[in-house]
């Protein structure tokens, strides 16, 4: 059971007060004439789905029914922050502390495994033997 | 392989049971294989199983990070059937019907498939014209379906609070009379002990960390137990794919979600089928050993924890006792959840990817346990040829871009 704080009412209230409503921060495509079949699929299908930090909104749908977002650790369910729409996170998987202790090795060397080896971008490619 | 047989059954009685043969062998990965399966559940197993019986291709290791059949093939709640609305996911989920009537033969393993039917209940006059369509589109391609009205559902299931004094009152259902449910742990072991018998290495406790990618091309995998080769990968690893094709560089257009099932204390058999309804949003059977078996939806947030949330079951068992008052006071043995890979249709992927030699069959979501036989056959044979399967082909991660979605949220339903 989450005990989630909404930024908007300033008090933590009950996980069955929210909704979960996807991934954040997501951009409708700016000039829909100019905009490629791939680039739609992208926006309307493709989602992070880590292992590790995400951003994701939420409403308040039975509090104040406002949207705000979350970051949240998907693997240890831990919720690191709240923050009103229009604001960035403050704490994101590339954060050095939080890359430590919550043992989440990031999108950027291609790794998300919690407890997999330790991130290296080499890894991908073929070493040179 | 041994084969097991009635007189098996008593040969070993005699002798307390003590020398029955391994299922499979325990193996050393080998420095390289012609095929690698990454994830040993059903599907993947079914696949190795397939490529080594029917396609020959016999040099094959399926990697597994923990231990067969432990995730979603050993957590859900085993309906099988094959009612789907469009002609491509209703040729795929009846090639797996299919294959299932014929399936404790085959692999000389009782996975106990009981072909006890399905209902799915419909509660308003939307819900019976979605019914009466998916009902014709299945009677089309030759899948057994038809709607039945509240007296007849009640002749199929006495228990059913038919009456209109209901909060959603039942106004018909469709009901095939082929589904039914499978002992999910027996199709694993089965499809596992048959892929050993044939040469399959089964590698446990061996967890994929990286692609060895180099042009394009996938030339192997890197696990906990060092690298391994292979020109042919196949990842069919359910709810932690995307986690896997972000290590390839690819992205799938799957979120990862839990969802829970519960189980009651044993009960005398007072279930017949399979009920389900999408309105009330549950679904309930009951297993060979008495237990109601009780599922619903997901958790509606991306989570890669093994469990699921108390609303979510506060809700299902709501939606039980609504459908079945008399079971208000069963009380619930056991809970637990698994990780579903939902796609934006609600249709599985097969499919190539970009890296060469490199294919997923993901995105089975909630509903994936009655493909088993099907999605490992179809993917088996693409995997041999690299081409993929025709009833394979339209489930391309091409679909994404082109638009050409199979929208099957309707008999996906609640889910499975
Ligand atoms: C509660 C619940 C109820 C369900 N009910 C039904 C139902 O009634 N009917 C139905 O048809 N479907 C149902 N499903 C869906 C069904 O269980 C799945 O679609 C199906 O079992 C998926 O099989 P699989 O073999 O692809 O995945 P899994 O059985 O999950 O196997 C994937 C394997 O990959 C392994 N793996 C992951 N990452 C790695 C790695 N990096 N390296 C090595 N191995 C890795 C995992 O350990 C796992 O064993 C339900 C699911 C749940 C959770
Ligand atoms: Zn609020």
């Amino acid at each position: 059971m989450f005990y989630i704080f909404c930024p908007y009412c300033k008090e933590h209230r009950e996980e069955e007060e929210f909704h979960a409503r996807g991934q954040a921060h997501l951009m409708r495509p700016s000039d829909p004439d100019n905009t490629s079949d791939e680039e739609w699929g992208d926006y309307l299908f493709f989602r992070n789905n880590p292992r590790g930090i995400h951003h994701e909104m939420w409403v308040h749908s039975v509090g104040c029914r406002k949207f705000f977002n979350i970051t949240r650790n998907t693997a240890t369910y831990e919720i690191l922050e709240t923050y009103p729409m229009g604001e960035q996170p403050t704490i994101t998987a590339a954060t050095p502390d939080v890359r430590h202790e919550q043992g989440v090795q990031v999108a950027d060397g291609g790794w998300q495994t919690v407890g997999a080896r330790s991130e290296n971008k080499a890894l991908n490619e073929e070493a040179s033997s | 392989m041994q084969r097991y047989s009635g007189f098996g059954l008593v040969k070993h009685a005699l002798g307390h049971h003590e020398n029955w043969e391994r299922q499979w062998r325990n193996p050393e990965p080998k420095k390289r294989y012609d095929v690698i399966i990454v994830g040993g559940g059903g599907h993947g197993l079914a696949t190795a199983y397939y490529l080594a019986k029917e396609f020959g291709v016999k040099n094959v290791a399926v990697v597994e990070k923990g231990w067969l059949g432990g995730g979603n093939t050993a957590r859900n709640t085993t309906i099988v059937r094959s009612n789907y609305l469009w002609d491509e996911a209703g040729r795929l989920y009846n090639h797996s019907l299919d294959l299932w009537k014929g399936l404790s033969q085959d692999l000389n393993y009782n996975v106990m498939f009981s072909q006890r039917g399905v209902l799915n209940l419909g509660h308003t006059l939307q819900d019976m014209r979605d019914i009466q369509r998916r009902v014709h589109a299945n009677r089309l391609n030759g899948i057994d379906s038809e709607v039945v009205t509240p007296g007849q559902i009640k002749e199929i299931e006495p228990q059913l609070d038919i009456s209109s004094r209901a909060r959603y009152p039942i106004m018909g259902a469709s009901w095939q009379k082929s589904a039914g449910v499978a002992r999910h742990d027996a199709v694993a072991w089965g499809y596992a002990r048959g892929a050993d018998a044939l040469g399959v290495d089964l590698l446990q406790n061996t967890e994929v960390t990286g692609f060895k990618i180099r042009d394009g091309k996938i030339l192997g995998v890197h696990t906990n137990r060092g690298d391994i080769e292979a020109n042919t990968v196949g990842c069919v690893a359910a709810g932690n794919s995307g986690v896997l094709a972000n290590m390839a560089g690819i992205k799938l257009p799957l979120e990862s979600h839990p969802l829970q099932a519960l189980v009651s204390e044993p009960l005398k058999p007072i279930l017949n089928t399979v009920t389900m309804s999408n309105h009330v949003h549950g679904y309930i059977s009951q297993s060979d050993k008495g237990d109601l078996v009780i599922g619903a939806g997901i958790d509606g947030y991306v989570g890669y924890g093994q469990r699921g949330s108390y609303p979510t079951i506060e809700h299902t068992l709501q939606a039980i006792v609504e459908m079945f008052p008399m079971f208000s006071r069963v009380r619930m043995n056991r809970q637990w959840g698994g990780i579903v890979d939902t796609c934006p249709d609600a249709c599985p992927i097969l499919s190539k990817t970009k890296v060469k030699g490199l294919y997923f069959n993901c995105g089975w979501g909630t509903g994936g346990f009655k493909a088993t036989p099907g999605s490992g056959h179809v993917f088996a044979a693409s995997l041999a040829k690299g081409e993929m399967h025709p009833i394979a082909a339209p489930f391309s991660i091409d679909r994404f871009h082109t638009g050409a979605l199979i929208d099957e949220h309707g008999a996906a339903g609640v889910a499975h």
